[in-house]
This record gives C-alpha cells, sequence and structure tokens, in this order.
C-alpha cells in the first residue's frame, strides 16, 4: 500500500467515483435534449461528469505528496448510532412514540465507551418523559403514545396527507 | 417567520456561549469561536470571552440591521430586472464564493459542491415530471429530504466524531462580575468587531456565503492584523471578537438576497423561503413591495431580538453554565432522540429517519476525509434553482450560452466568479489559504 502516499485523497476520489458511475447509471434512462431544450439529463449529465473528473483528479492526489493517515474510524460509534436510528424509523409506527424513543435512547447509550447500565437507564428514561412532554403534550405533535398509529389522534392540519397515504396502503 | 428569524439569529448567539464554556459549537457559525474562546474560558476568562461575544454580536447586528433597511429596497427594484441568466449567475458566484472560503483543500471542497447539486437534481424533473434517479425506490421521487440530509450530515455525523475523542469536556464555572472587561482589553476588541462587523456584512450578502464563512474569514483576516502576544489557537480574544461579530452580521444581512431575490443564501434561509411558500407569500422582488409589514416586521424585529440578546444572555450566563454541566455521555443520546423525532415529525415518513442515518454515516467519512460537508449542502439547497435558471435562460436564448455573457449584469457577475476561481486555483494563493485555514 506504499503506493497510496496520501490515502485521504485517494479514497475521496475513490466514493465519489463510485457516486459518479451510480448516478450515470440512472442516467440512461433519462433524455438529455439539446442545449436549447434541456432534457432532465441535460444538467444531471454535465454534474455526472464534473463529479467524475473531479474524482479522478482528487485520486491522482492520492499518489503524489504525503498526506495524514485517515485516522481511526470509531466503528463502534457509527455502527450503534446509525443502528438506534434505524430502530427508531422501524419501531415508530407499529410500537408508538413512547417504546421507541425508549428504546432509541436506549440503544445510542452502548455508542459510548465506558457503558454503564444504571446510566443507560437513567438516560433512556428521563430522555422518553421529557420528549413526550415536549413533543407530545408540549406541541401536540400527533404521534401515538402506544401502539400503532391511530387514525382518531391525526391533527387536522396533518390528517389530509396522512390520510390519504394510509388510505393508499 | 418572524418567530423563525429570531430563533436563527438567537442561535448565532447561543451558539457561542457553549463553545466558550465547554468547547462544544452550538451551531457550525461558532466553531471558529470556540477555538480562542474555549482557551480563554480555561484560563478563567471565560467571562471576557462572553462579553465579547455579546458585544459583538450585538454592534455587528445593528449594522448588519442597518444595512438590510438601507439596501434591501433599492436591490429588490433591482431585482426586478432580473432575468434567467442573471440569477443563474449570481448563483454561480455564491457557489464560487463558499468553495473559496470552505476551509480544506480546495479540489474537495469543488465535488462537494458538484456532489450537493447532484444529488439536488434527485427526484421529479420540474419541467417534463419524469422521476430522476430514483433507482426504483418509490420514496426517492419526491427528491431526498433536506432536514434529512442536513441533520444527518450535521448532526449525527457530529455525534459520532465527538464520541471518539476522549477529550474531557470541563465546564467553567462563571459569575457576573467576571463580565466586565479592563480598559485594555476593550481597547484589544474594538478593531476586531469592526472589521468583523464589514467582512461578515459583505460575505453575508453573497448568495452561499451567510454566518459560516464571515466567521471562518475573519478569523484568518483577525491573524494577519494581530498584534497580540497571545497566540491565536492559545486564547486570544481578538479570535472571539471578530468572528463573532462576522457571524452575526452575516447571518443578518444574509437576509437580503432572500428577502429581495428569493435565493437561499444558505440552508436556513432555505427553510425560511419554505415558512414564506407555506403562507402563501412567494419570496422574490416582490415582496418588499406587496408585503412591506412583513419585510419591515422581519428587519424590525432583527434588532429587537439583538437588544433581547445582549439584556437577556448577560445576566443568565451563570444559568447556562449549570446548564452545560451535563456530559456528553447524556447529551448525546438527546441529540439522536431529538433528530429523530424531528425528522420523522417534518413528514411523518419512516423512510426519511432512515435517510437521516445513512447521510450520518455519509457524513462521518466526508469529516474523516478531510472534505467540508457545508458546501455540500449548499449545492444541495441551490441545486434545483440553478437548473431551473439554467434551462430558462437557454430556451430564452435559443440555446446559445453567449447569453450569459451578453448582458452586462450576468457577464460582470461570471466574470467575477471566474475570477475569483482562477485566484484561489493559483498555486501560491492556494497555499496560502490552506495555511490559513489549518486549525
Amino acid at each position: 500500500m506504499n503506493v497510496i502516499r496520501n490515502p485521504k485523497d485517494f479514497f475521496t476520489g475513490l466514493i465519489l467515483l463510485a457516486v459518479a458511475l451510480v448516478f450515470s447509471y440512472g442516467l440512461r434512462a433519462l433524455p438529455i435534449g439539446t442545449s436549447f431544450r434541456m432534457g432532465p439529463g441535460y444538467f444531471p449529465l454535465v454534474l455526472t461528469g464534473l463529479l467524475a473528473v473531479l474524482a479522478l483528479l482528487i485520486m491522482a492526489n492520492g499518489f503524489r505528496g504525503d498526506g495524514e493517515p485517515i485516522g481511526t474510524i470509531s466503528w463502534r460509534g457509527l455502527i450503534i448510532i446509525s443502528s438506534s436510528i434505524l430502530l427508531f424509523g422501524a419501531t415508530m409506527k407499529g410500537l408508538g412514540f413512547v417504546p421507541s424513543v425508549a428504546l432509541t435512547a436506549f440503544t445510542s447509550t452502548f455508542a459510548e465507551r465506558k457503558w454503564k447500565p444504571l446510566t443507560a437507564i437513567l438516560t433512556a428514561l428521563v430522555l422518553t418523559a421529557g420528549s413526550y412532554l415536549i413533543f407530545v403534550e408540549g406541541l401536540k405533535l400527533p404521534l401515538q403514545a402506544f401502539g400503532p398509529l391511530d387514525r382518531r389522534t391525526l391533527k387536522w392540519k396533518f390528517s389530509e396527507t396522512l390520510l390519504s397515504d394510509l388510505n393508499r396502503r | 417567520m418572524i418567530m423563525l428569524a429570531g430563533i436563527y439569529y438567537g442561535a448565532q448567539y447561543g451558539g457561542s456561549t457553549t463553545a466558550v464554556l465547554v468547547n462544544l459549537p452550538g451551531e457550525p457559525g461558532s466553531v471558529v469561536t470556540a477555538i480562542d474562546g474555549y482557551q480563554l474560558a480555561r484560563k478563567g476568562k471565560a467571562g471576557l470571552a462572553l462579553f465579547t461575544a455579546a458585544v459583538g454580536s450585538f454592534f455587528a447586528g445593528t449594522v448588519a440591521t442597518f444595512l438590510i433597511a438601507g439596501f434591501a429596497p433599492p436591490l429588490a427594484d433591482a431585482a426586478l430586472a432580473f432575468g434567467p441568466a442573471e440569477y443563474f449567475s449570481l448563483m454561480m458566484l455564491g457557489l464560487v464564493a463558499a468553495v473559496a472560503l470552505a476551509h480544506g483543500p480546495i479540489l474537495k471542497a469543488i465535488a462537494m459542491v458538484v456532489l450537493g447539486l447532484l444529488l439536488g437534481t434527485m427526484g421529479q424533473d420540474i419541467y417534463t415530471g419524469i422521476p430522476r434517479f430514483t433507482f426504483g425506490v418509490q420514496e426517492f421521487a419526491e427528491g431526498i429530504d433536506f432536514a434529512a440530509l442536513a441533520m444527518g450530515i450535521f448532526g449525527i455525523a457530529e455525534v459520532v466524531r465527538n464520541l471518539e475523542s476522549s477529550e474531557v469536556r470541563e465546564p467553567i464555572h462563571s459569575r457576573l462580575r467576571d463580565l466586565i472587561p479592563t480598559r485594555e482589553e476593550l481597547k484589544s476588541i474594538v478593531m476586531p468587531i469592526l472589521r468583523g462587523t464589514g467582512l461578515g456584512s459583505v460575505l453575508g450578502i453573497l448568495p452561499g456565503g451567510g454566518a459560516i464563512l464571515g466567521s471562518f474569514a475573519s478569523y484568518s483576516v483577525e491573524k494577519w492584523f494581530s498584534k497580540n502576544p497571545v497566540p491565536f489557537g492559545k486564547g486570544a480574544i481578538e479570535g472571539v471578537a471578530g468572528p463573532e461579530s462576522a457571524n452575526n452580521a452575516g447571518a443578518q444581512t444574509s437576509f437580503i438576497p432572500m428577502l429581495t431575490l428569493g435565493i437561499p443564501s444558505n440552508p436556513v434561509m432555505a427553510l425560511m423561503i419554505g415558512a414564506l411558500i407555506i403562507q402563501g407569500i412567494v419570496p422574490g422582488p416582490n415582496v418588499i413591495k406587496e408585503k412591506p409589514d412583513l419585510f419591515w416586521g422581519v428587519v424590525t424585529s432583527m434588532w429587537i431580538g439583538n437588544v433581547m440578546l445582549l439584556i437577556l444572555n448577560l445576566p443568565l450566563v451563570g444559568f447556562w453554565v449549570r446548564l452545560m454541566t451535563i456530559p456528553y455521555r447524556v447529551l448525546y443520546p438527546a441529540i439522536i432522540v431529538t433528530c429523530c423525532i424531528g425528522v420523522y415529525s417534518l413528514g411523518y415518513n419512516v423512510f426519511d429517519v432512515s435517510l437521516m442515518a445513512a447521510f450520518g454515516v455519509l457524513g462521518y467519512i466526508l469529516i474523516k476525509l478531510n472534505c467540508e460537508p457545508a458546501p455540500l449542502l449548499l449545492g444541495f439547497v441551490i441545486g434545483r434553482l440553478l437548473e431551473e435558471y439554467l434551462r430558462r435562460a437557454m430556451l430564452l436564448s435559443r440555446g446559445d450560452p453567449v447569453t450569459f455573457f451578453e448582458n452586462p449584469i450576468s457577464a460582470s457577475l461570471l466574470s467575477i466568479s471566474i475570477l475569483l476561481m482562477l485566484i484561489i486555483l493559483l498555486p501560491s494563493v492556494r497555499r496560502k489559504r490552506e495555511e490559513a485555514f489549518k486549525e
């Protein structure tokens, strides 16, 4: 791996190049049009091309000059934090606000290296109670505290979009 | 709307309090304040730093408010004459400015803007309704949710990054009477405040500028001017005074392009435009004429907001400090939960929550790779508008790109952008710039 002297630049370029490739795959379905009548693909085509060129330039920088190493990546934090957020998304509709927030908060505490059970439980409890008071009682967001989403709790402002959304399913 | 505006500039100052006391910038504009402010606090001069931040913010806010009152109406008149070509060029200038002042390597900043623009094109095409880059995912048809992107890339990514540092944040206690600076200290903050205000006001007007660029630029400028024996980064009061003034001035003047042109100069302004549209007001040059009460309401509220900040914050410093003693291990789950609820409650869409997690991961990787996420967000916000004006201008000119150089306003805006781009790409300037931002 001695060829790559500036890993930060090299991997930036690599990621951007991958993005450009994915987008160029998406471009196939889009009519480009002419510069007079630009189709939906014109502007994205220019951008994708530009991104690919920039990606290659940045990647080339990875072989020149010395750069710092990327440094340690906190996999633990990354995985736990993102999965706690995904957990919120997964349980919100089915379990309701209170269990969902409690689960999310509790899971996220594991990201700390020195995990203490008491702190974790207390944090989750206080957070759940606090956010229930603020968002459900205080701001009156149409969120069901427990159980699946109930139509009767929907407030007028949101009911239209939400009901049509529910009906479609 | 006025409330939103109030929250916005309130945050500009509130962010500095936490930045000074616990080295935790409350918002991106205060990142620079944290560098020297926290060092000052560790030396027991938290009061001085907070006083400087408050007074600097107040002064800058007042000046910027007058600037808005003075310049916005004539600018709006001029903006009525703006065609798509002018709008396009103006946004290009904004993007170039964002690249020029983003810290970190130039190429990466450009790439981030382009990536943001590209992400912004996802979703239905405005003219034909053809879904773009949905990759078979139905939820992508409406485009990427702005809140999910912003909270993921700034909020979540930042939490993960903070978790990896084992650096202990020691909160500092401060009393009210420590707030009063000595005569010499007062002298040393006057010039930075003036310079910061000027710089912040100018940069704030540029689309893409806003508070963040102002504070970074001001920090570099103060470094040039400083005669302070205390080096920057070790607790130089100028490092708080300048950026904090610039920050606030920029926050205020960034209302100018929003109120007169309907162009968001930063993500917050984009939200503001959203709030206006919900209320049935289309932001643009006509707002000042058709809704003068709204315009002047916003302007007056700015100044009152500034006075309130000064009155409220100085005595409350002690209280804020106590709030800040909450350790991070309790704080970050709260941030996560709030982000989740926030994104979810905007559209009651579970998909946006997952998207936020994904952007959190992306944001963290970008931070690790030394890529600045701010230009990405700006590109995302401006992307759709930029494309729309480009296509409209080309339609009007029958596909002739010369149109951008034929008309004087557009031509000069584009020339400035090109010139700026060339200057920052010059090797010598590039090196110096990278040195200036090395913090």
